[in-house]
């Protein structure tokens, strides 16, 4: 498996662990169950992480798969710089959302899967990955070639104005030679 | 309307059939736990979340049974070979298999959750009964213990720890809680991994994750165990209309003897096992195709980072535009990977053409680069062949193939099929024209396939049928070096990119001009429309199709196949 980049999995899974968090959450508070106040704490931690994971990030190499609409996300993200980008800091900080998970049954199951997220994301972040935002990207036009430079000056050879006047009626008379020549040998 | 039909009518008719079968057993079961006596008590302290929970569990036992059954493509390819009639229309359907292996995974998840979030309302009522926080009933029910003559009704038993932490150490303790979170567990880490972002990235993360259903079938098949949805039983007679209102008479009163409940023999085990042991089936017929000696005849190096392997196996018989699935233990012991097949079955050998596109190609063509020459290359398994919709070429009195780029290869096993077919004059043969469409970004892939193109032109040309073969090429990565060359060379006989005779188109194709001139060139046909090629390409062609089709018998009727991978 050496080309994978962990944080793409990290990514799916820690989103996925997002939104069962925030699921538990409301179902604790919702059934007001035992608990309650880390049912509502998850709530708050699962829907954080869902909006920090949603901007997927763009990859080291190969094609970047954009989530639906995650432009507005990626630019809260990319605003906190090197908090955001480095993974080492993602993955403790997910470690460390998870644990009031842990203390009811309805967030048990975001909680260890946070966990797990958390451990991916260490597992990329030793191997160095980092996170990318993806920018629409600005078309650069090509500069302009050295042979195009101004247009012409001078309009093309044209035969003298009596033999143009000839032209106009006498079609065979007005025949010429050019003096220089025109056809490709 | 009509076409629509005639293309994707047999898998909606399977969906709804699908659809149909999962709401039957949810409202069954919902309505059967919501209503039967002997659940009136269970009822009572759990509320409606009793049926909430087992009705998914209905469905999830139907759809953890079908899980298994699109994925075994021996058991898949028997029946596709057994179609006699209607073998057009049947054999099209079940290359869906992929699909409605997705389909009832998401079924599956959906399940999943309802059925959770009611056990954790059912755990949180069950923890508050026990704590004596409901009305006298619920209390005297969950009192009941496994001890003297009773039997329990709530399942949270002696437990010593903190109020908040009762679930939760049920959860984890109990077999049902246990074989729960670890089957849910697995669920979400095979999802996550099989996201189309990771699975077409990194095949093998998706490959090996994917094996924790050996984990969730297992946790499957113990979940119910445990047998802690009880009802209550026959014996002793147990009026619950006379005797729900006066628990504290309970055993005292001839009517009213304590109440005995159990729970049902777990149930699971009957939906699954057949389908588990199909699998096993299918994974040890895999594996003894897989110890069958393999032997290289040929191994060639293309441009473009293309490894072509000739290879010959004993007993092999293969139909035009099969895949095999390659596992070469050297680089990955558990990986199987799908390569459509390029050589023609009237050939001694099978040949399969392999690009570039991961980690195990990498390595499977750096190996044979390294290798010196005239050697055998290292084992390599096969399993095989499986069909697809290419199969069905020859049935059709005309076809149009279109591959884009690799995905040429099943289309170059069927172009030197119809050339051996028709040096024999096979009257098997139904084709009576062929239109093949290719479209390539760039030229260096043209190389390898110039050659078969190049040899068919002339054989055509030789034997007078330059009739019953149109072929367009379709550069579309084209730029201004392109251009160039093609205004040097445009009035020689043959094309500047590839040598053949017909010219090399630029850009896409325009698809209306294309099944117009189809459509014009053969009236009351049936046409069979073949794609090997991006799903974007596939809608495109799909909506022509149904465009140009009509479901008049005197006019052209276009159908659409298409190999996935």
């Amino acid at each position: 498996m050496g080309k994978i980049e962990w944080a793409m999995w990290a990514n799916e899974q820690a989103l996925a662990a997002g939104l069962i968090l925030l699921t538990g959450g409301i179902v604790g508070v919702a059934g007001q169950f035992r608990g309650w106040e880390f049912a509502s704490y998850a709530i708050a931690a699962g829907f954080f992480v869902c909006m920090l994971e949603y901007p997927r990030s763009k990859r080291a190499k190969g094609t970047s798969v954009e989530r639906t609409g995650q432009y507005c996300f990626t630019v809260c993200v990319k605003a906190f710089g090197p908090v955001t980008r480095n993974y080492y800091v993602r993955a403790f900080l997910h470690a460390a959302l998870c644990v009031p998970g842990g203390f009811m049954l309805a967030t048990v199951l975001g909680c260890v899967c946070l966990g797990i997220a958390s451990l991916i994301y260490l597992a990329a972040a030793v191997r160095g990955e980092h996170w990318e935002p993806i920018l629409p990207r600005k078309d650069t036009r090509k500069p302009v070639a050295e042979s195009i430079k101004s247009p012409p000056q001078n309009p093309p050879p044209r035969p003298p104005p009596e033999i143009r006047r000839k032209q106009a009626k006498d079609v065979e008379g007005a025949a010429y030679d050019n003096p220089i020549a025109v056809t490709d040998e | 309307m009509a076409n629509w039909i005639i293309n994707n009518g047999f898998p909606a008719v399977m969906v709804v059939v699908w659809m149909t079968l999962n709401t039957f057993l949810f409202v069954w079961y919902y309505l059967y736990y919501d209503q039967d006596e002997s659940f009136y008590y269970t009822r009572h302290l759990l509320g409606s979340a009793l049926a909430w929970a087992r009705a998914p569990a209905a469905v999830l036992n139907f759809n953890c049974m079908l899980i298994l059954l699109p994925v075994c493509r021996n058991l898949l390819s028997l029946i596709r070979g057994s179609f006699v009639c209607c073998s057009r229309t049947m054999r099209k359907q079940l290359d869906q298999n992929l699909t409605f292996h997705k389909l009832v995974a998401y079924m599956i998840a959906l399940m999943t959750a309802v059925h959770t979030v009611a056990h954790l309302l059912n755990l949180e009522w069950l923890n508050n009964s026990k704590l004596g926080l409901y009305d006298e009933l619920s209390t005297a029910l969950s009192r009941l213990e496994d001890e003297r003559n009773e039997t329990f009704l709530n399942p949270l038993q002696h437990i010593d720890a903190d109020p908040q932490q009762r679930p939760t150490h049920f959860a984890f303790t109990s077999i049902a809680g246990l074989t729960g979170v670890l089957i849910t567990l697995s669920l979400i880490l095979i999802i996550t991994s099989s996201m189309e972002v990771i699975r077409r990235s990194y095949f093998e993360v998706f490959w090996y994750t994917h094996h924790l259903f050996i984990v969730f079938f297992i946790g499957l098949v113990f979940h119910g165990y445990g047998r802690i949805v009880r009802s209550l039983q026959d014996e002793p007679l147990h009026n619950t209309t006379l005797c729900k209102d006066r628990p504290d008479d309970w055993g005292k009163v001839p009517e009213c003897p304590i109440p005995q409940f159990a729970g049902k023999e777990p149930g699971t085990w009957k939906w699954v096992i057949g389908p588990m042991i199909i699998y096993v089936c299918e994974r040890v017929l895999r594996f003894i195709r897989y110890m069958q000696a393999v032997q290289y005849r040929k191994i060639v190096m293309h441009p473009s980072k293309v490894l072509e392997l000739q290879l010959r196996k004993k007993g092999f018989k293969m139909e035009v535009g099969q895949y095999v699935f390659l596992n070469c233990p050297s680089i990955s012991q558990l990986e199987w990977h799908p390569f459509t097949m390029t050589s023609a079955p009237e050939e001694d050998f099978f040949s399969v053409h392999i690009r570039s596109a991961g980690d195990w190609t990498d390595k499977l063509i750096d190996v044979m680069q390294k290798l010196p020459e005239g050697e055998q290359g290292p084992k390599m398994g096969v399993d095989g062949p499986f069909g697809t919709a290419s199969e069905d070429v020859f049935d059709y009195e005309v076809s149009m193939l279109v591959g884009a780029g690799i995905g040429v290869t099943p289309f170059a096993s069927i172009m030197k099929s119809i050339w051996y077919k028709f040096k024999e004059s096979d009257p098997k043969l139904r084709t009576r024209k062929i239109y093949f469409y290719w479209l390539c970004r760039e030229t260096h892939a043209f190389e390898w396939f110039a050659d078969l193109l190049q040899v068919l032109e002339k054989e055509m040309e030789e034997r007078g049928l330059g009739d019953f073969l149109t072929y367009k090429l379709f550069l579309t990565g084209w730029d201004q070096g392109h251009t160039n060359q093609v205004i040097v060379h445009f009035d020689e006989d043959t094309d500047v990119v590839t040598g053949l005779k017909q010219k090399t188109h630029y850009g896409r194709p325009n698809w209306d001009k294309e099944f117009d001139q189809v459509r014009k060139e053969n009236p009351a046909s049936v046409v069979g429309t073949f794609l090997c090629g991006p799903a974007a390409l596939a809608k495109v062609l799909e909506k022509k199709c149904a465009k140009y089709s009509d479901v008049d018998p005197r006019k052209t009727k276009f159908y659409f196949n298409k190999e996935n991978f």
